[in-house]
Order: C-alpha cells, then structure tokens, then sequence
C-alpha cells in the first residue's frame, strides 16, 4: 500500500507530468510521420511513380523493317528475305553442354564461330537470347528442326534481312547494309535512335544516304521486369513503320547490259535522260557482291576484293577523276564559238605537230589532217585545230562554259558522299592551289582534255545531256518522286548565248560519228531510229615520250598501267535525241575501239526499251 | 485513502473481468493482427505460403497468450519482475555462447519448436524490472546516486550482451525502454538534458566505432544516391514504394515494388512499404491511427490504474511501443538511417510479437485489475 500520503501524492504529480509532456511530443512527432507520409504519397507521388515505372518497365527494341528499294519498272533491287536463324534461351536449355555441342555437330560450327557463340553466352544473362547463327542455310535449318526433339530450349526463328538480287550490278549505286558500328550511331541521329544489337544500317551508296527514309522504327515491346531484370510479363507491344520504299529512275535491264560490256574491266557507263536527268543506268566496274557484306563478310572475300588491282571499292562513276582527253573538245568549240573567236568557216593547217612558245605540241594523227574546219576538226578530232583555239580562247573563258555544262561541281549535290567534285582549272585556280603563275601551254592541252583539267564519267554524262538537249540546264536525279529536293528553279534556263552554237557542235558530233573519217564511225548505227551523235576521247595516262612515239606500240604491247583510258560521250537518237550516254575504260587504249563499241550497243538497247518506259509513266498517270 | 471492500477480497468473479476488459484496446490490436495477416498475404504474392501460415498461427497463440496474461493478477507481473529480468538475462549469456548464427549474428537460440530472439524478450522485461525497483521508492530516493547507477547497470547489462550479437538496434530499442521508465520515475529532467548533449557530442567518435556495414548505412542515408544499387538500395526502393502509392495506393495484392522484388526485407522491416504502397496515404494513415489509438488507450489505463507500478508500466510501454513505431516508420520513409527494428505486431518474427503480446498482456491484466493495490 502507498501509505506515505505525502510522497505518493508527489510521485503521482511527477509521473502525469512528465505523462503530459510525453504525450505531447508523442503527438507531434505522430503528426510529423504523417506529414511525412503526405509529402511522400500526395505530394511527391508522381515522381516516385515515375520512378516505380521506370523500375518495373523495361522495353525491348526489335530491329526495323527497311524499305525496299525498286528500280524504274518496280523490280526490287534491294528487298527485304526472310532470314533462318537459330536462337537458345540458355535458361531454357536442361543441359547447355550437351545441347551446345550437338548444335556444333549438326551446323558443323568450326572450332572458332564455336568459341564466339560460348563467349558471347557467358557475357548475357541465362534468360537472354544467344543467337547461335544469323544466317541458317535452309538446309541446316531443316535438319535443326527435324532434330529439335532433343534439342530442348533451341528455337529456330525466322528474322527479316536485307538482300539484292542483281548481286553486283547495283553496288555502287545502291551500295550496301552490315551491322551498325560506334561510328554509325554517333554521326546519325536515327541510327542511334533506332539502335537494337545487331541492327543493320547502310554504309555505302544509297542505303547510307538515305538511311533516314529506309530505316523505319522499331518494334517496342514493353515487359513488366522484376528486380533481377526477368520478363514477368509482356505490356504493350507497338508495332514499328516499315522504311519508305524508294523507287530508282534505274533501268535493270540498261544496268545489266552495262555490267556485261564492262566485264573484265575497269571503267564506268553512265546513261541520262536529257530532259528530266533521270539516271537510267549507272555501273562502275569492276564490282563486288553486297551480300557477302550484310551478315559480315569473311575475311578472304574482303581480301579479294581489298587488293583486287582493278580497285572494286571505288566507285568510278562518281569518284573517279579522269582526264577527259578528246571528250572536252565540244566544249573547247562551243566555248570558242560563244565567245566569238571562230566561226564554222575559221581553218587551220594541220601537220602533225605544232611548235607554241618553245614547246612541240603533236596531233595524234602523224601525218597531220591538213586544213581543217570546225565540224572536220570535231570528226577527226584533230589535235592541232583545237591547241589553237584553245590558245585563242584562253583558259578562263574555257573554264567558264565548262563550268556552266557542269563540269568542276558535284553531280548529285550531297546524295553521294563520296563524290569527287572533278577540276576545271583557271589563271586563278592555280595561283590559289599551286600558287604559280598559269603558263600559256597548259592553256593549250587543257584545249585537248589533258594537264589539270578532271572530269568524274558521271560529269562528262551530264555535259553530253546538256548539250544534247539543245543546252538548256537539268539536274541529275536518281531516285523519282525524291521528297526531300525540289526542283531547282533555273531547271532548263539556257547555257548558250546563241542555240545556233549549240546546232554547229551537235553537227559536229554527228559527223564524228556518222561520216567517214570520223572516229567512230566504225560504232556508226545508219537506222535513224537508233543513230546517235558522239565524240571519242583518249586520256593518256603518263607523258608520251620521243621514244614512245617512235615505237608507236599497239595498245596490247603497252604495260596495263600505262595504257590510255579510253572515253566516249554520246547521244541519241540524233534526230530527236533522248539519252546521253558516257563510257570510261580505264587502261582501254583508244576511245574509238574500245569504248565507242559500248555506246553503240548501249543505244540498240535503250532506244529499244524506250517505248516501254515512257508506257510505263503513262500507265502510273491512267492508274490515278 | 481509500478502503475498498471489495479489493480486499483480493480477487472478482471472471464475469466482472471480462467486463473490465479494454475492448478498444482488443479492438485495436485485432485489427492490427488482421492488416498484418492481410500484408503478410499480400508479401507471398497472393497465396498463403510460409510466411502467412507462420505469421497466423503466432498470432493466433500469442493473442490467447496474452488474453490468460491479463486474467492474472497485476501482483504477479510485480512479483516476478527481477526473476522474469534474470531469467533473460540468463538466455542472453546462453545465446552469446551457444546461439544460433545467422546472416552475421548470434541472436536467436534454438528451442526446438522455435527460435527465440532474447533480445526481443528483453526489450519488455526490462520496463517490468525497472517499474517494480521504482514501485516503492520514494521520490527524494529517485536521485540518489545509488539509484541511478543501480537503474543504469540494469539496463547497461542487457544492453552490452546484445551489442556483442551484434545487434546495435535492438539494443537501442532496449535502451530506449529502459530510459522511458527512468523518465516516468522521476529521474531529475537535467540527466536527461546532460545525457542528450553528452551524447550528441560523442556521436562523431560513437559512428567512428560503428561497423564498416553501419557506417555505410548512415552515410546511404545522408545520401542514398551515393551508391543506388548498394548500400542505398534499400532506402531508395522503400522511399519509391511508398510514394508510388499515392492517396488510396496502387491497390491489394498490386504492389509492384513489392511484388517484382524491389522491395527488402519486406516481411520484417520493411512492411509499412509493401502496406503503404497498396493501400496508399489513407490506409497508411488510418494504420498510424490505429496505432495511435492503441497508444492512447495503454496510457488510459496507465492513467487509471491504482498502483504506481502499473502506471509506471502502462506509461513507459506505451513510450516504448512509440518509439518502435516511430523509428521503423522514419527509417522506411527514409528520416533515419537503416536499424533494423521491427514494426510491433505488422513485422513477421515471432520473438518480437512474443514481446509486444506479453506487454499487451501486463497493461490488460492492469486494466481489469485497475483497482489492485500493491504493497
């Protein structure tokens, strides 16, 4: 019993004080923990839901579907396969080792893709996907599935990859798709957006410069994801867009012949449309297989085609910078004429060579071709006739109507990145570049397409197109219905002061083709549904010396490497022209044998496909 | 004073003790029983696995458990109070040296049936201890140097004997119930002012003696984005949980932190998150009030109990169960380094709801036996 009143009454105010602060402080804090709670849950809770999504969601990207790519007649020449592939869960798989080796004996790995797929097993996690093979030949993909009773956990899948059918024709042009590198994704924008491993994206050619339009997007699958990164399950699943489809202004048929007419050689042919631009074939030869590029070629394949002599992997077409030779002389005489220094009746003694300050300057004919006018010069193409004019005409005023006919500038714009700009060189240029004095007789073989001046093949195509056409502007294109350019406005202005200019040289053209003595006369087609108008060029390589010109050696007793390229610039039909065409052999020899033959089967088949194309554009426009 | 007749017949007819029950208190820790039963289900994903099974059938016993507590006689909580104290002692020397290891301590001791966690036990014998060596004292006695040394070896001793385990945060909770009784007794309020700043002074050289795994909790706690995958983790994914759950929560058996295993520890210390986060801001609310009034109903029976040892009892165990409730909730929401303390009656583990039930018990029997005096 508390008998000590005094003291219990005491002890009882003490202990209900302290009762009392307690229970206030209780209080407070119990009001602080809710306070807490509320900034917490009401407050804050859209960040910390954020962030439980961000825990719990996952999403997985699937490779895009590219577009196609369709030549003028709506052949795929870059088209989507269906790949075999061979993929193994290793979570799934009851016995890794035993399953792994089967695998092995069954694909008959070698002992190096062997260890590759082992460490690539070890660096994912057992419930990630380890594709064992990419590429399944249907063979081995049948025999996996006739054995996968005992092959648990394996999963034979079938993936989209890229193909092209016409194998080299199209490599230069369309260029080709492999796996994404680091350097890839850091200079693209939607290569990096569209990443997922093993996504293939284009790395020459087309496929790279409009990687944009093909790419398309991703599939998105989202996963609900535990804490260990385990799918628990699958939450949306967005479908991706397929790339755009891209039809080329191409003709495969066109393409092919100039593939076989190269065969065995390197140069380039290139055909336009002279009134829309239009590309109808473009091919740089020798050329290489893209498929062995989209799963990773081999490394003997690469070695092949690296140290071919021929040189593959140049684009010739558009990187390739030649001496134009003889092919400039239509310019050199329009120029000449433009710029009043001639006329038609303006001749000059031809007698095999000519002494300019100091220096021998040698027709290719020896003997010389006598007088010689304008339109006789152009078919014979003589030498001497043009050292004069040229010199009359001067360097700058020639480098000027070159420059307008799209010589010196890139053809495509910024559509290839490879493309060499050529040189058209002037008084100023050299001061600039060389930073020397320009001398009068670089002035003079410049008039015959040698010295400084360059010319890409695709140039010279375009240069023939616009003079053909009766010298009005045109640009170049490849691909129809291209989005992203506009037509430029100056489109057909005129690059001629006086058309009857333009009319003397496309004579001119003509007779070199189509009359004796002309150059090529012997690629001649008399039925005026095919006839076409053309000049030859022959660029020497290296300087002919004295000796050289005493031996004059057939081009066949001549090194490879020092033999002349041989070049061909033409158009036709003559009477109502069409298409230009320019053929480049690298090392051929003479423009007249070797690459004038081209032409000549080039046109038979263009102006026979002529009907058809133009029926196939009137269709497109009956069909809306 | 007072003589009442009836008290003198020392004990009532077992309808009038059921009629002097505390039904709100019952009331209150049913349904604590019912949401910690719902939580635990809701932890094995839905199903009623191991953990639900256990934690029922604890609860179960340990409520019919404390329902014959409070049918005995408050005299006999007194009575047995060193013994109850020496007794745990007892189990605390037999578990440093013959314990059970596990995850890096040697806390539990193996009773065939069950593994008890002494410490547990001790976090409540040691308000009974210390209530009954205030009962009689006089107050001018309270400040007596001899008084406080005697008060501060009891709680002293068991607290160095699970600080060896090493178990730092029970052996605070054990402090901190020891402390609450010092308080009510009437320990002069300076102690406990000049044991405040000494110990906030000494706290810099107190963490240089924590454990390189303590150290780093403090440290994840002043900034758990140091390490977000480590020592962090916990923090960060518990501070997610609760917040993603909103005002009325993600919804029963819906948690996803919880149930794609962001969540730590969620059977034991980390419930409140798994709870917080499927019933949100109200359920979480509604739990703390819970709580709160099973807090104030302990401290009204204190209040109307005749004896100053029950009242010094009710009082510092409603503290007691204060504090563990506050420390748990600040350290899941993130206001206090990670110790691991369980919340009473929600958390799984059967040592500390043998602990909170045998309380409950005590102030129950206090209740129906308010009118008990002890000599």
């Amino acid at each position: 019993m508390i008998n000590s009143s005094s003291d219990s009454v005491k002890k009882l105010n003490s202990i209900n004080r302290r009762m009392f602060i307690t229970g206030s402080l209780k209080f407070f804090i119990m009001m602080g923990l809710i306070s807490r709670l509320f900034f917490l849950q009401v407050k804050e809770n859209k960040k910390y839901l954020t962030l439980s999504d961000k825990n719990r969601i996952r999403e997985w990207k699937l490779a895009p579907v590219r577009g196609e790519i369709y030549d003028y007649f709506g052949n795929v020449i870059a088209g989507n396969f269906e790949a075999y592939q061979l993929h193994v869960i290793p979570e799934q798989v009851e016995d890794f080792r035993y399953v792994i080796y089967r695998l092995k004996d069954l694909l008959e790995l070698s002992d190096k893709s062997f260890k590759k797929v082992l460490k690539k097993k070890n660096e994912i996690k057992p419930w990630e996907t380890l594709i064992v093979s990419d590429n399944l030949s249907w063979e081995n993909f049948s025999k996996i599935n006739n054995h996968l009773y005992d092959l648990n956990g394996v999963k034979p899948v079938i993936s989209i990859s890229r193909n092209y059918p016409f194998k080299e024709n199209f490599t230069h042009v369309i260029g080709y798709v492999s796996q994404a590198n680091e350097n890839d994704i850091e200079n693209n924008e939607i290569i990096k957006k569209n990443f997922v491993p093993g996504l293939k994206v284009g790395k020459t050619g087309l496929e790279k410069s409009l990687e944009q339009q093909l790419i398309g997007s991703n599939d998105i699958e989202r996963y609900e994801v535990n804490a260990y990164g385990r799918r628990i399950s699958q939450l949306e699943f967005q479908k991706g867009q397929k790339g755009e489809s891209l039809r080329l202004t191409i003709d495969t048929e066109i393409q092919k012949l100039a593939n076989v007419l190269l065969k065995d050689q390197a140069g380039s042919i290139c055909v336009m449309d002279i009134y829309s631009g239009s590309i109808i074939a473009m091919h740089s030869s020798p050329s290489f297989d893209p498929n062995l590029f989209v799963f990773g070629i081999s490394k003997d394949d690469w070695q092949l085609i690296r140290n071919d002599p021929m040189k593959p992997l140049v684009n010739k077409t558009l990187q390739g910078n030649y001496s134009p030779g003889s092919t400039i002389k239509p310019i050199v005489a329009l120029s000449a004429l433009e710029n009043g220094i001639i006329n038609t009746n303006f001749t000059v003694k031809c007698t095999g060579k000519t002494e300019l300050y100091g220096q021998t300057y040698h027709c290719w004919k020896k003997k010389g071709h006598g007088f010689v006018s304008l339109r006789n010069a152009m078919k014979q193409s003589c030498d001497t006739y043009f050292y004069e004019i040229a010199r009359k005409l001067g360097v700058d005023k020639l480098s000027e109507t070159a420059k307008k006919f799209g010589l010196g500038d890139k053809v495509f714009d910024k559509l290839f990145d490879i493309e060499k700009k050529g040189l058209v060189p002037n008084t100023q240029w050299k001061k600039n570049a060389l930073g020397k004095g320009w001398l009068l007789g670089e002035t003079i073989i410049t008039g015959i397409g040698q010295g400084y001046i360059q010319t890409t093949p695709i140039q010279l195509c375009l240069m023939t197109a616009q003079i053909a056409n009766g010298g009005y502007k045109i640009y170049p294109k490849i691909i129809v219905d291209d989005k992203n350019k506009d037509q430029p406005d100056d489109k057909f202005t005129p690059l001629y002061e006086n058309p009857e200019n333009i009319r003397i040289v496309q004579d001119a053209m003509f007779g070199s083709t189509n009359e004796v003595m002309g150059t090529s006369y012997r690629s001649r087609i008399s039925d005026p549904k095919y006839q076409f108008a053309g000049k030859t060029g022959t660029a020497q390589v290296k300087k002919i010396t004295e000796r050289d010109r005493e031996l004059d050696l057939k081009t066949f007793q001549i090194p490879y490497e020092e033999r002349d390229h041989a070049l061909y610039i033409a158009y036709g039909p003559y009477k109502h022209p069409r298409y230009a065409v320019s053929v480049i052999v690298e090392h051929g020899g003479n423009g007249s044998t070797t690459a004038a033959p081209m032409a000549k089967k080039l046109f038979k088949s263009i102006i026979d496909r002529h009907e058809l194309r133009v029926s196939i554009n009137n269709k497109r426009y009956m069909d809306i | 004073m007072y003589q009442h007749t009836r008290l003198s017949k020392g004990s009532f007819s077992l309808f009038q003790k059921f009629k002097s029950f505390d039904y709100i208190l019952l009331a209150c820790i049913l349904l604590l029983g019912t949401l910690s039963l719902t939580t635990m289900y809701s932890t094995d994903g839905g199903k009623v696995l191991f953990h639900t099974k256990s934690h029922f059938v604890k609860l179960v016993t340990f409520t019919i458990m404390m329902l014959i507590f409070s049918f005995i006689n408050i005299k006999f909580w007194f009575s047995i109070g060193y013994l109850f104290y020496l007794i745990v002692i007892g189990l605390l020397i037999w578990t440093y040296y013959f314990g059970i290891k596990a995850s890096g301590s040697q806390r539990w001791m193996d009773l065939y049936f069950i593994n008890l966690q002494p410490s547990e036990l001790m976090k409540i014998c040691i308000i009974l201890c210390l209530a009954k060596y205030f009962h009689r004292m006089k107050l001018e006695n309270v400040n007596s140097i001899y008084t406080i040394l005697t008060s501060l070896i009891i709680i002293l001793l068991p607290m160095g004997l699970v600080i060896v385990q090493p178990d730092l945060g029970t052996s605070l909770l054990i402090s901190i119930s020891g402390i609450a009784v010092l308080w009510f007794a009437g320990i002069n309020h300076k102690y406990f002012i000049y044991t405040m700043i000494g110990f906030l002074i000494s706290l810099p050289f107190i963490i240089s003696f924590l454990k390189p795994y303590q150290k780093l909790r403090v440290l994840s706690f002043l900034n758990p984005d140091r390490d977000p995958l480590g020592a962090g983790y916990q923090i960060i994914q518990s501070k997610i949980a609760v917040g993603s759950g909103g005002l009325f929560g993600k919804g029963f058996l819906k948690g996803t932190q919880s149930y794609l295993e962001f969540l730590p520890e969620k059977h034991t210390d980390f419930i409140f998150t798994l709870f917080s986060e499927e019933f949100g801001f109200v359920g979480s609310a509604l739990l703390l009030i819970i709580y709160a009034i099973t807090i104030y109903r302990i401290v009204v029976i204190g209040a109307s109990s005749r004896s100053y040892f029950a009242k010094i009892f009710c009082y510092s165990f409603a503290a007691a169960i204060f504090v563990y409730i506050t420390i748990n909730m600040s350290m899941v929401l993130g206001l206090l380094p990670i110790v691991g303390s369980p919340l009473p009656i929600m958390s799984y583990g059967g040592s500390s709801m043998l602990a909170t039930m045998i309380g409950f018990g005590i102030v129950m029997s206090a209740k129906v036996h308010s009118q008990q005096a002890i000599a």
